[in-house]
């Protein structure tokens, strides 16, 4: 069926972007590759602070290492480009020491779940008051494309050249079970229903995780026969299923299956400050 | 044959050629086309590795010392950070006497966060327990990685290796290299014969296991003794390379137009080639000047090291790191090796190129002509820094 579309608005040169108060627009143009999907992450992420009125002196953004991990450069607020993988230490050390501010972590699949899969589920069983946003392409954009733990069976990385045969993470699941308490999963394609996802992740207290699918063309899209960043969404409108409360066991991102998108966690559980301010007054007296 | 290729694919090469059980890596700049390259000739079919694609550096570091001591042929490469969350296990590699070879490309460490070259990460591993070589081209990474499997697997060393080429100035530019023929080079590297390898059922073995003050002792000297063992073996090694290779290497440095020099430089990496030029311009002129090029840098050198500079005036040693809080290392290596000599030159420390800060003639020819005036002192002295 024809999809109705309002005609695009003429491009403006030199306009700014709705969303440039947030940025640092000294650092720009950004290094990402046309067709990748970060640009879309960043934007969704800015749009959820917009709306939520959030007073961005109030929140930290904090990456690790990758193409993701230089959304902190880019955005005019208070940020942390920490070494690989342990975006979400650091994170959880501003926290305790700054409890009022909102701590998000934004990061890449391969920086939150190999090099720093171990802090992941640690700061998910505690229920640390962190939101973590991952951008999952499937592998390591920044290095040159080479697998990782989410790198499909079968797909061609720079150094699976005859395809990745190892299994692979199915990260919503991983969340869920490490004590994640709010957890969804968006494409870069949908992405006013992300912002909606990342604005209630924002909102829930405790952990929070949002998967955000997304292409990178030059180096997953490409070995991969998967075409340009456009291809890619493409493909994401052709083959994503909207399932809000499925069981994130059954919602692994398999090639030849649907991507199954949607809210699958949000429930309420102490957090670890609520936890750590309980045992204080009780051993304080 | 001559070829094309970039530092990567030379270390590729041999490694290829070494043709290990088990090559565990993980990515970063600017090492990981080295891995990029050899997962090819896995997925060719050409070698019988497994390419262990791990987590984290330490994993990677972890996987090898797995490897090794189940007795297998194990190598690795890394960069940087990539060190430096791999060196609680390098230490472990040094002690439990395993020759794992690895390829660092050499940049700076954060923070700030930096991709580009200096030798902070191979001054981090300095006390590590590895030997140490630096590469000053593509072709000194080929063949020094060659030549370092042969050495840490020497039956008196059983110790890591790390061979130096310079981040990106070598990583990534093409250069000529010839390697040798794939035969040559299998012939010259040998087979392996682990020493106590775990997967010995006749020889049940448990590794790693505590030590307290009544054994750890012995044990740290013995690891000693075995350091001790590799500048006898480099040599022999070196013999042993120049006899199948067209070009020889002889010592444990080399001496650039060194033998009458008034005026000297010791430095290490690719920026001796920027040097040679240097050295050669003011010979030229008239000027009697050398350089000293270190490629055994751990263990060091110390007495063939004061035997080439005693007869020099000055001595300008670059460190391409800061030793914070301490002279550059590669300082206080020279110094030490000069200290029980009766002529000695006067010292000069300069620092140059940090975080991939360009070092070109320009600056060298201003380094000697500052070693003219500079008065030695336990003073740093910056290379083309702005102040
Ligand atoms: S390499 Fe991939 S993830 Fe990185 S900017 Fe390019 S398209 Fe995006």
């Amino acid at each position: 069926m024809p999809v109705k579309t309002k005609p695009m608005p003429e491009l403006v040169r030199g306009a700014a972007h709705p969303m440039e108060k947030y940025l640092r627009t000294e650092r720009l143009p950004h290094i990402w590759c046309s067709g990748c999907g970060l640009g879309t992450a960043l934007s969704s992420f800015l749009y959820a602070v917009d709306d939520l009125k959030l007073d961005p002196d109030k929140v930290a953004v904090v990456s690790g290492i990758g193409c993701t991990g230089r959304i902190a450069g880019y955005v005019r607020m208070d940020t942390y480009h920490t070494t690989h993988g342990r975006a979400i230490p650091f994170a959880t050390g501003l926290k305790l020491a700054k409890p009022e501010l909102k701590v998000v972590v934004y990061s890449g699949d391969g920086d939150l779940f190999a090099i720093g899969g171990n802090h992941f589920i640690h700061a998910a069983r505690r229920n640390m008051d962190l939101t973590v946003l991952c951008v999952n392409n499937f592998n390591y954009g920044m290095t040159g494309g080479q697998v990782g733990p989410t790198t499909p069976v079968g797909a061609r990385t720079t150094t699976t050249p005859f395809g990745n045969f190892e299994h692979t993470f199915n990260l919503v699941h991983l969340a869920a079970s490490a004590g994640a308490t709010y957890v969804a999963r968006w494409t870069v394609l949908d992405g006013r229903r992300l912002k909606e996802g990342i604005k209630e992740a924002l909102t829930h207290k405790g952990f929070t995780f949002v998967e955000i699918v997304a292409p990178c063309p030059t180096n997953y899209g490409r070995r991969n026969r998967i075409g340009e960043g456009l291809d890619e969404l493409r493909f994401y409108r052709e083959n994503t299923v909207i399932r809000h409360g499925t069981d994130p066991k059954a919602a692994p991102l398999e090639p030849g299956k649907p991507i199954v998108v949607g809210k699958f966690v949000d429930i309420q559980k102490p957090t670890h400050l609520d936890l750590y301010e309980t045992k204080a007054a009780e051993v304080r007296k | 044959m001559r070829k094309v290729m970039t530092g990567h694919k030379a270390v590729a090469e041999a490694m290829r050629q070494i043709e290990p059980d088990v090559v565990a890596v993980y990515p970063i700049t600017p090492q990981s086309e080295i891995a990029e390259y050899y997962a090819e000739y896995v997925h060719d079919g050409i070698v019988h590795t497994e390419l262990v694609p791990v987590e984290s550096e330490h994993s990677a570091m972890s996987a090898c010392i797995g490897a090794a001591a189940a007795g297998g042929r194990v190598m690795t490469a890394t960069s940087s950070q990539g060190l430096a969350l791999m060196v609680e296990m390098v230490y472990i590699a040094a002690g439990l006497r395993l020759p794992i070879v690895m390829a660092l490309a050499n940049r700076a460490l954060s923070a700030p966060i930096n991709i580009h070259c200096d030798h902070s990460d191979a001054y981090l591993t300095r006390d590590a327990g590895a030997f140490m070589i630096f590469a000053e081209s593509a072709q000194e990474a080929y063949d020094y990685t060659l030549i370092a499997q042969k050495i840490a697997e020497h039956p008196k060393v059983r110790l890591p290796g790390i061979v130096n080429l310079d981040g990106f100035t070598l990583t990534h530019t093409a250069d000529v290299v010839e390697p040798l023929e794939d035969e040559a080079a299998k012939k010259f590297v040998g087979d392996y014969q682990p020493f106590s390898p775990m997967l010995d059922v006749d020889r049940p073995s448990t590794w790693g296991a505590f030590a307290m003050p009544d054994y750890y002792f012995e044990l740290k000297r013995a690891q000693q003794a075995g350091m001790e063992e590799v500048p006898a073996v480099f040599l022999h090694t070196q013999e042993a390379f120049a006899k199948v290779a067209a070009r020889g290497y002889r010592g444990f440095f080399e001496g650039y137009r060194l033998k009458d020099a008034e005026r000297a430089l010791v430095l290490m990496g690719s920026t001796a080639g920027t040097a040679k030029v240097a050295v050669d311009e003011l010979r030229a002129r008239g000027e009697k000047v050398g350089l000293l090029k270190i490629w055994l840098w751990r263990p060091f050198p110390y007495r063939e090291v004061a035997q080439a500079l005693a007869h020099v005036n000055k001595v300008a040693v670059m460190d391409r790191a800061l030793s914070f809080g301490a002279m550059g290392a590669l300082y206080n290596d020279v110094c030490a090796a000069l200290v029980h000599e009766k002529n000695k030159p006067a010292l000069v420390n300069y620092i140059y190129g940090l975080g991939g800060r360009d070092v070109s003639t320009d600056h060298i020819l201003h380094v000697f002509q500052d070693l003219k005036e500079a008065q030695p002192a336990h003073t740093l002295r910056f290379v083309g820094l702005r102040e």
